[in-house]
C-alpha cells in the first residue's frame, strides 16, 4: 500500500474530517486534502491526481453517490478507489453504491481497525 | 326512497318549501338518515370554523423555529466539545515521541479510540437534522390544513423533490433496531463478487 498517495476526504462534517485525517495520519498517509460536499471533491479531484477517495454520501449539494457516478464517468478518474463511509446503513443504499462502482462500503460509526482494512483491500486491488 | 314530486318550472316556490315537500315524503328510516346527515354537516362546518381559527402563528413564528433554534445550538455545543476532545487528543499525540515504546502505545490506542468516540457528533448532528425537518414537516402541513379553511393564511412552499438517486437515498442514520451493521454490509458486498 502506497502510504505517499493522494486522499482526498469528504464529508460535511468538519469534525469528521478532522478524525478521519487524524485516523490516516495513524495509518502513515500525510498528502490528505479534503473537500465538504460532492461539487468541491469533484473540482478537487479534476484539478489533481488523486489515488483514493474516502466520501460520505448524505450531503448537499451534491452526494456522495452522485460523485462517485460522477468519477466513475469521467475517463481520468473513472479507476480511482472509492469508500463510502456514511450512516446510511439500508441494503437499497449499499446496492446502489455498489451498481454505482464504489469500491468499498463502511457504515458509521466506524474504527480504525475497519478504516485501515478496507484501505488496504481497496488500494490492493487499485 | 321514492322520487320527490316534480317542481314545475317558474313557480316560485323558495327552497325550504321544496325540501319540505320532499321530506314529507320520506319513510321513518329514510327521516333519521337525513337528520343524521344534517347534524353531520353541522359537525363539519363547524370542524371546519374551528380549523380556519386555529392561531398556527405562535407555532410557526414562535415554537417550531425556537426548537429548530435550540437543536442547532445542540449541534453546536457537541461540535465545540468534540474539537475540545480532538485538540487534547492532538497534543496528546505530540507527547507520543518522548515516551517509552510500552507507553506511546498505550497513549496511541487511547487516542484512537477517542478518535473514534467523536464520530458521535456526525451521527447525533444528522439524527438532530432529521427531527428538525420532521418538525418542519409539521409546521408545513398545520398551514397547508389551516389555509384550505383560512384563504388568508399564506401557504408555504413545498419541499423540492429529491432529484437524484443519491438524495432520494440520503436518509441519515436508522433506528438501532434496523440499521445493518458493518459485517452485514461486508457480507451484501461479497454476494456481489
Amino acid at each position: 500500500m502506497d502510504k505517499n498517495t493522494n486522499v482526498l476526504i469528504v464529508d460535511d462534517y468538519k469534525t469528521m474530517l478532522r478524525i478521519i485525517r487524524n485516523l490516516l495520519k495513524q495509518l502513515d498517509f500525510s498528502n490528505v486534502e479534503e473537500a465538504t460536499d460532492g461539487q468541491e471533491a469533484l473540482s478537487k479531484l479534476r484539478a489533481g491526481n488523486f489515488g483514493l477517495v474516502i466520501s460520505d454520501w448524505n450531503m448537499e449539494p451534491m452526494t456522495g453517490l452522485d460523485l462517485l457516478k460522477e468519477v466513475r464517468a469521467d475517463a481520468r478518474l473513472k479507476s480511482t478507489p472509492f469508500i463510502m463511509i456514511t450512516a446510511e446503513s439500508k441494503t437499497e443504499n449499499v446496492v446502489a453504491a455498489r451498481a454505482a462502482g464504489v469500491s468499498n462500503y463502511i457504515v458509521k460509526p466506524f474504527n480504525a481497525e475497519t478504516l485501515r482494512e478496507k484501505i488496504e483491500k481497496v488500494m490492493a486491488h487499485a | 326512497m321514492p322520487d320527490a314530486t316534480p317542481v314545475p318550472a317558474g313557480t316560485d316556490m323558495v327552497r325550504p318549501e321544496v325540501a319540505l315537500q320532499v321530506m314529507s315524503h320520506l319513510n321513518r328510516t329514510e327521516s333519521a338518515l337525513l337528520a343524521e346527515l344534517e347534524s353531520l354537516g353541522r359537525m363539519v362546518a363547524a370542524a371546519k370554523e374551528e380549523i380556519a381559527a386555529m392561531r398556527v402563528e405562535n407555532v410557526d413564528a414562535t415554537h417550531l423555529p425556537a426548537a429548530t433554534d435550540e437543536l442547532d445550538e445542540v449541534v453546536r455545543s457537541t461540535a465545540d466539545a468534540a474539537n475540545e476532545i480532538l485538540d487534547v487528543c492532538e497534543a496528546l499525540e505530540t507527547l507520543q515521541p518522548r515516551l517509552d515504546a510500552e507507553a506511546a502505545e498505550v497513549v496511541g490506542g487511547c487516542v484512537t479510540r477517542i478518535y473514534e468516540a467523536c464520530g458521535f457528533q456526525d451521527i447525533t448532528g444528522q439524527r438532530i437534522g432529521k427531527v428538525v425537518n420532521a418538525l418542519k414537516e409539521i409546521e408545513r402541513r398545520v398551514r397547508d390544513t389551516t389555509g384550505r379553511y383560512a384563504p388568508s393564511a399564506a401557504l408555504p412552499a413545498r419541499h423540492a423533490p429529491a432529484r437524484t438517486e443519491g438524495e432520494r437515498l440520503a436518509n441519515g442514520p436508522q433506528a438501532a433496531a434496523s440499521a445493518s451493521s458493518q459485517a452485514d454490509i461486508d457480507a451484501l458486498l461479497a454476494s456481489f463478487d
